[in-house]
């Protein structure tokens, strides 16, 4: 590519859809048409290539291929196909991927129609101001029903189904038409000057193990060249470019990347937490006067503790998060000691989702086995004097008295049902604390918006809403800002003694009933004890609920004899290995099983 | 050395006490609770000459010693003629000095023989051991075994008749017993003047045919409340009659207790002889553990190849000692010596635990005496674990 591409030919763009509408598939398919891979290359579903996206048939990390497709105008155009993260976990990192790209193709299910994160994804596509280009997929599945489809798409999201196209991204059929639409009805870049400072976006960076971290930019104006020096405007750290190239899709290298391009490049980069997504790139002695807007720090949202189930993994679960780290600046995690579970560490996350992606990893790629305390997410707390506290740990809560009020941080959730599972979905909005905002209905499905408390949505709010909904509802969110909450600590007490792992900010409403299954499901959990167990649920100092375990009554061998004292201590050594798997709290042993199921808690 | 520790047991040398256990394993059927080492009765003319050749090679072993108990556990030992048992006993009494030994074997009260007891008796016997159980026919009946009630009352009627010291096994916590019933299969032995009660909750182990049928579904043995009650209604019972609870198990008018099962608790050397026995023998400060051929063929061979029956033996480690020792110990009313427990290992026990265990009502201490409370007893497993793993 040593000449610059003509600009007007240039069509970058994002598919947006619903888990499992297709959209991977699509992109193969498009791929393979085009002649990127030869068959035998040609892996099932190229662009998502961790074995955890694949499995669970979601995107995490952005990733791009570019094709070249001769139109039937005679012109060959160089599409550059952007494949987003799907999931709002990461919705910072798809805004950035969708303002790489001038337009979107939105693939609906023809059977299934519109779900939540099509409206959340399509919405956020719109909003930069993206053309669309709207592909009904599945449509040889014969409970394919387009025009009903298409009817919904102008029902709820208002754009226009007339030129629709109509696919079969797993038959092959109607991809030319997906091709053609993309190079006719996709805008071009603007045009810009390639030998302007340059100004590129960071869209997305990864460490790969031969090429080391490898950065996903956007030029917007100016050339990167092979040997340049560059610099990222906001965290300010400057490299030489090693290597440049884009991925047709394996990493082909080129000379330069010219305005309205997609590619990459490689440099000394150390770790990907040095490459900042969203930030901007330009020339280290010829930098751009203006930085582009919109640059936000990764910012995690959830947390919770991570802990090896046996102590002595603690140093290689400390390696395993420096690995993931490596790859994935938007997970953080710094040291903690909980008196019950010992050391481990203080995670953030982005989400839910990506809590569980990463918790996976450590378990599967690392061989380890973890205890996850309940996720959290973080309050921010007005104190009396004045000063703010950004609260990860409701261990780590101040004396209430020195707290003015507290604030949680609230999403707005869309639900999409069929009609007849909106009666348990409104329930359960209604017992997180949810305010309805919208309810419609079209063609048989209802259509909710709530706003909710974060802090209700990580509490198993998904594993319920499937479950009340037989898994047919669907649900996306986006955060709102943060609201005031009459929110207190609940402590448990084991035997009089605080079990720090369980403690809990819980709104004052919830409380009670929170505290009491707590109580309930841990007196299953802990075995009897040679002294009765007071478990109890606690507000300050104020007891909410409480529950006992007997003393245990008789346990002691019938019969032993001779014979007997070899196996009496036989029977002891495999308690002492027993023991390894019991944490002790004051005098009373819990189990470690008793700690992962206090904690999956569930609300049934 | 430890003379000094404890003037009045001495635990090694010439006069040191020591109890010899003869195991005969065979039975005439299997119960479907036992979990021991037995066999259906057959024809074996081996294994009389084996066990004798046996306490030969275990005479050099222990050296001189003082016997304390001679004691036939099986399997059915009463299987065996009174000739059989005079041969053991005058072979133990030429090998060994003997001490006003208790002399003592289990029987089956279906077995019963007059004559044969008496021969017992003549052979130098001073105790037996009736497997009464019950003398509830229907339980008899679901616990496998081959009397009936009435049985079960005249052997141990006879069995009182012929030797100075009677002891019965019953058996409680069977599926569908209720309180009532136990206290009548006391009573009855109570009024028949039995000196000597062993009541064992009955427990499913592995292997046996009771775990089988509990594995189906179908419940053999109570749950552990109701044991928990049928056990202090024997406790009550017993102690109301004059009874001394003087180890989990076992209950004994004054000076009837089982020498022979002392020596275990109380952590002293005995000779393991038969097919399957264990033993255990300190020298030196070392205290090793012995185990006999399994098997009665494989026992037999042994002895006429080698000289000896012990297939395995185990020099205890001194944490093993220990445990074994503590273990054992606070089984019995007496409990164990601390400085004793010291000795062995080398260190003491957990304070913070031990004082803990004292503070709850489950153990006692008093100077160098550790023991557990009647309470601290009925949770044994409980309470040494937390000493021990602590």
């Amino acid at each position: 590519m040593s000449e610059p591409t003509d600009q007007s030919l240039i069509r970058n763009f994002s598919i947006v859809a619903h888990i499992d509408h297709g959209k991977s598939t699509l992109a193969d398919r498009l791929i393979s048409y085009c002649g990127g891979l030869s068959d035998r290359e040609m892996s099932e579903q190229v662009l998502d290539n961790m074995d955890i996206e694949k499995e669970r048939g979601i995107t995490i990390k952005a990733q791009t291929v570019r094709l070249e497709y001769p139109a039937k105008d005679g012109k060959t155009y160089i599409l550059n196909l952007m494949d987003t993260p799907g999931h709002v976990d990461f919705a910072y990192e798809v805004s950035r991927s969708l303002s790489a790209c001038e337009g979107s193709i939105l693939v609906v299910d023809a059977s299934q129609g519109v779900e939540a994160q099509t409206l959340a994804n399509v919405y956020q596509a719109i909003e930069h101001d993206h053309e669309i280009v709207t592909v009904l997929n599945k449509i040889d599945l014969p409970a394919a029903e387009p025009d009903r489809v298409k009817q919904q798409i102008e029902d709820v999201i208002g754009l226009d189904t007339s030129d629709a196209v109509e696919c079969s991204a797993k038959s092959g059929i109607g991809i030319p038409d997906v091709l053609e639409a993309i190079a006719l009805r996709l805008p071009p870049p603007s045009q810009q000057d390639p030998d302007a400072p340059l100004k590129a976006m960071l869209v997305d960076a990864w460490y790969d193990t031969y090429m080391g971290v490898v950065v996903l930019f956007r030029v917007i104006e100016g050339t990167i060249k092979k040997g340049m020096r560059i610099r990222t405007m906001n965290t300010g750290a400057s490299y030489t470019v090693d290597k440049v190239g884009t991925f047709l899709p394996k990493p082909t290298d080129v000379k330069s990347i010219g305005p309205g391009e997609i590619g990459f490049f490689t440099g000394s980069i150390k770790e990907v937490a040095d490459a900042a997504v969203g930030d901007t790139i330009t020339e280290d002695k010829r930098p751009t006067p203006v930085a582009l807007d919109g640059f936000k720090p990764a910012q995690p949202v959830v947390f919770c503790g991570i802990f090896p189930v046996d102590a002595a993994d603690f140093e290689d679960l400390r390696a395993a998060m420096g690995r993931l780290r490596l790859n994935d600046a938007s997970f953080s995690y710094e040291m903690e000691t909980s008196a019950a579970l010992g050391f481990g560490f203080r995670c953030g996350f982005l989400g839910l989702l990506h809590l569980e992606i990463i918790q996976e990893r450590l378990e599967r790629e690392f061989d380890l086995d973890l205890i996850t305390t309940a996720p959290s997410v973080v309050y921010t707390l007005a104190m009396r004097d004045g000063t703010e506290i950004q609260l990860h740990n409701p261990a780590d809560m101040p004396d209430v008295m020195q707290i003015d009020h507290i604030q949680e941080p609230w999403i707005k959730a869309t639900i999409m049902t069929p009609d007849d599972h909106l009666g348990g979905i409104l329930k359960l909005c209604q017992d997180r604390r949810g305010v309805q905002t919208t309810l419609n209905y079209i063609n048989g499905r209802a259509m909710v918006e709530y706003e909710l408390p974060l802090n209700e949505v990580v509490f198993d709010f998904y594993d319920r809403l499937k479950s009340v909904s037989k898994g047919y509802a669907s649900f996306d969110y986006q955060a709102i800002g943060l609201k005031e909450g009459d929110l207190v600590k609940m402590s448990i007490l084991v035997n009089g003694d605080p079990v720090d792992a369980l403690s809990m900010l819980v709104h004052r409403g919830n409380a009670e009933s929170r505290g009491r299954q707590m109580c309930e499901r841990l007196k299953d959990l802990i075995p009897r004890h040679l002294f009765k167990i007071p478990i109890q649920a606690a507000i300050g100092g104020k007891v909410i609920a409480r529950e006992t375990i007997a003393a245990m009554r008789k346990d002691v061998t019938a019969k032993c004899y001779g014979g007997d004292a070899s196996r009496k201590r036989k029977l002891l050594d495999k308690q002492k290995k027993g023991k390894k798997k019991m944490r002790q709290f004051g005098r009373v042993e819990i189990p470690q099983e008793a700690f992962i199921a206090a904690l999956k808690m569930d609300d049934s | 050395m430890s003379s000094q520790i404890i003037p009045n047991r001495i635990m090694e040398g010439a006069s040191a006490p020591l109890a010899i256990y003869i195991h005969w394993p065979y039975c005439a059927r299997i119960c479907p609770y036992c979990d021991f080492n037995v066999y259906k009765r057959k024809e074996d003319t081996a294994l009389l000459p084996a066990i004798l050749r046996d306490l030969e090679h275990w005479r050099e072993l222990t050296g001189s010693r003082t016997i304390t108990s001679i004691h036939f556990g099986g399997g059915t030992p009463s299987l065996m003629s009174p000739v059989q048992v005079g041969a053991i006993i005058d072979k133990v009494a030429d090998l060994w000095t003997f001490y006003a030994p208790e002399i003592a074997l289990e029987a089956n009260p279906h077995e019963m023989s007059a004559a044969d007891w008496r021969g017992y008796r003549d052979a130098g016997l001073t105790r037996m051991s009736l497997g009464i159980q019950t003398f509830h026919d229907p339980a008899l009946k679901f616990l496998g075994r081959d009397h009936d009630g009435t049985t079960a009352q005249s052997a141990l009627d006879l069995a009182l008749d012929i030797f100075p010291s009677v002891s019965a096994d019953i058996i409680f916590g069977w599926a569908g017993q209720t309180p009532r019933m136990l206290a009548d299969d006391l009573r009855r032995a109570l009024d028949a003047g039995t000196q000597h009660i062993s009541t064992y909750q009955l427990t499913i182990e592995d292997g046996t045919a009771f775990a089988k049928a509990e594995g189906r579904g179908q419940a053999r043995a109570v749950n552990t409340d109701l044991s928990a009650d049928l056990y202090d209604l024997v406790r009550d019972t017993l102690i109301d009659a004059g009874f001394e609870h003087y180890e989990v198990s076992n209950f004994a008018k004054p000076s009837h207790r089982s020498r022979h099962n002392l020596a275990y608790w109380q952590g002293l050397d005995y000779v393991g002889v038969g097919p399957g026995a264990h033993g255990r023998v300190t020298q030196n400060n070392k205290r090793t553990a012995t185990i006999a051929h399994l098997t009665p063929g494989a026992y037999a061979r042994a002895v006429t190849e080698t000289g000896a029956g012990i297939d395995s033996r185990e020099v205890l480690s001194a944490s093993d000692w220990a445990s074994e020792y503590l273990l054992m110990g606070l089984r019995i009313d007496e409990g164990i010596s601390l400085r004793r427990y010291h000795e062995i290992l080398g260190e003491d026990l957990n304070e913070i635990e031990l004082n803990a265990l004292v503070e709850d009502g489950l153990l006692t201490r008093a100077d160098d005496n550790l023991k557990a409370t009647s309470h601290g007893r009925l949770l044994l497993n409980a309470v040494t674990e937390r000493l021990l793993l602590a």
